[in-house]
């Protein structure tokens, strides 16, 4: 286990997260001479598509499927390049300067990098239904965390609700694992199909069509799928059931387990922090960083891979990985040898042919994504969608100013769960767009840590020196 | 809520409450809680309510729990160890301590 203790005071490279970008990343740069680190928070490398790749007790490999498995050798890779690679490591600070904040075992220290790539991928898209605060619902993604690294399959009555691939991914892999389904509750608008068949000839040809075609027919032969515009989690204590609508009426179905998902956006905090402009993405519905060709940031010396920079899925986040790694290389060590990087764009495009389809079928429903009524938006601080549509037409302008009203995105998970829901609610309460509204104002530390933590920072004679008297 | 696949890793003894609770190696706490088919890990500091682990990937923050003495950390991103003692956290009561 590498402490912090342990780490050099700079590095060439630093990878911040272990998925698939910056596995890939950093094998890449490590193998091109770079001195090279890759940070993540999580127990195992493999980020949240390839969760636990390296320790997962799901032993049938068909459970998960193939390409799961695949993650194993960018894993492997990343450890054999040379590159240092720290888990449970919170990156908790970058700065413009590429100054990592950085604490691992209760001990933080300050890493200087003359490149940093930020891998920190995506996060499951706000899903703010009444009751989703509930014991008993949580997001598919987490059901999917707790299959893939402790082997964990929903048991009881167990409805699934949502749309996008993963929600059919996990629908299969828990039917593999022996368990059962109740419902799949699918609230993906039929009108989607208008904007996205000009895109359906790209999707055909693309990687994701026949597997995406597969799964559905996988799916749809064992459990009962219904289309629905309205989902609710009905309890007490824990949930007790879900309400849905249906053409002519409402229809309850007792449950243990709900099981939320609308598709996946970019995990913002770190990259937002650091300076980093971003853009509204009005077909997936999500800040974005902006980036140029290598996936360099608007802050020099910061480059952005994976689904952090736009979502393409895990496939393209590393060949992304390996073009912001190439460009690092280039910068650092131009005698240095690096892989032909007109090969890996081809390869990326190929990745990315058919997301345009899938973006436009799977757009949530503007219910789905701007709730009315006592539906909690801001699950920390337990702020209602009333709440802030009360305070956008009183004139607060922006999420910022919303906070000094309601306290929204203040709460322990820092706007990650209410962020963009408070500015499409705001835009859509005003007649602006989210353009205007802008995000939440982000800042460091961008995770909690203790103040012992901060304490525990080595300070050098002359820093001590400044503040005595 | 959950079972585990009969796959799974060696026995780990932790305490949550202090009463003892069979994880598994390569559990992470919040991942054991579920396990173990504790309905709520917390309950909020505004209102009261109870929560449990919703994410489990970091970024939701309702699994905070206290572990071996040191509250509010994301039991989702702690692996389990033996003797460690987790506590579920009652957040109205706990915003005087």
């Amino acid at each position: 286990m590498t402490k912090a203790s342990d780490l050099a005071s700079s590095y060439e490279l630093v990878v911040i997260g272990g998925g698939p970008a910056g596995l890939a990343a950093a094998a890449l740069a490590a193998r091109a001479g770079l001195s090279t680190v890759l940070f993540d928070e999580n127990p195992g490398v493999g980020g949240q598509i390839y969760r636990a790749i390296t320790s997962s007790p799901v032993k049938d490999r068909a459970v998960l499927g193939e390409d799961y498995w695949t993650g194993a050798e960018l894993a492997v890779e990343a450890k054999a390049s040379g590159a240092l690679i720290v888990t449970g490591a919170t990156v908790w600070s970058l700065d413009p300067t590429r100054l990592v904040g950085i604490s691992i075992a209760g001990q933080a220290r300050l890493i200087q990098a003359d490149r940093v790539i930020v891998a920190t991928g995506s996060l499951e898209r706000p899903f703010p239904i009444p009751g989703w605060t509930l014991p008993g619902v949580m997001s598919a993604g987490g059901a999917q965390t707790a299959l893939k690294a402790q082997g964990l399959v929903p048991s009881g009555r167990t409805v699934l609700a949502g749309g996008g691939p993963l929600l059919w991914l996990l629908a299969a892999q828990i039917l593999r694992a022996g368990g059962k389904l109740d419902a799949i509750l699918d609230t993906t608008p039929r009108v989607n199909w208008l904007r996205a068949l000009a895109h359906l000839p790209d999707f055909v040809l693309s990687p994701y069509f026949s597997k995406g075609l597969k799964l559905l027919r996988e799916v749809r032969a064992k459990v009962r799928v219904i289309r629905t515009d309205r989902v609710e989690a009905v309890g007490d204590d824990r949930l007790r059931e879900v309400v849905f609508g249906t053409g002519d009426g409402e229809r309850r179905m007792p449950a243990d387990l709900l099981l939320l998902h609308q598709g996946v956006v970019p995990n913002v905090n770190l990259a937002i922090a650091a300076g980093v402009t971003h853009a509204w993405n009005e077909r997936q519905l999500c800040f974005e960083p902006v980036l140029d060709g290598d996936f360099t940031s608007s802050v020099p010396g910061i480059a952005i891979a994976g689904d952090g920079a736009g979502i393409a899925g895990g496939t393209a986040a590393a060949e992304r990985g390996r073009i912001a790694a190439i460009a690092a290389v280039r910068a650092l060590k131009p005698a240095a040898s690096a892989p032909d990087v007109q090969i890996i764009r081809q390869k990326l495009r190929r990745e990315e042919m058919g997301r345009a389809f899938l973006d436009w079928l799977n757009r949530p429903a503007d219910s789905f994504r701007q709730p009315t009524g006592d539906t909690i938006v801001c699950r920390c601080e337990e702020v209602t969608a009333r709440q802030v549509r009360d305070t956008a037409d009183m004139g607060c302008e922006g999420p910022n100013q919303m906070k000094a009203f309601l306290r929204c995105g203040m709460g322990p998970c820092q706007g990650r769960l209410c962020g963009l829901t408070v500015t499409e609610l705001i835009a859509a309460q005003r007649g602006t767009t989210p353009v205007e509204v802008g995000y939440y104002r982000l800042r460091p530390p961008v995770k909690p840590i203790t103040l012992a933590e901060l304490a525990s920072l080595p300070i050098a004679e002359a820093e001590r020196k400044a503040v005595e008297r | 809520m959950f079972k585990r696949l009969a796959e799974a890793g060696a026995s780990v003894a932790i305490t949550v409450d202090g009463k003892q609770v069979a994880a598994r190696a390569g559990d992470t706490v919040a991942a054991a809680l579920i396990a173990a088919g504790i309905a709520h890990c917390r309950t909020t500091p505004v209102s009261g309510a109870p929560r449990a682990p919703y994410c489990l990937m970091g970024v939701c923050f309702e699994c905070l729990v206290t572990i071996d003495g040191v509250g509010s950390r994301q039991g989702c991103l702690v692996p389990v160890r033996d003797g460690m003692a987790v506590e579920t956290q009652t957040g109205k009561r706990e915003a005087g301590r």
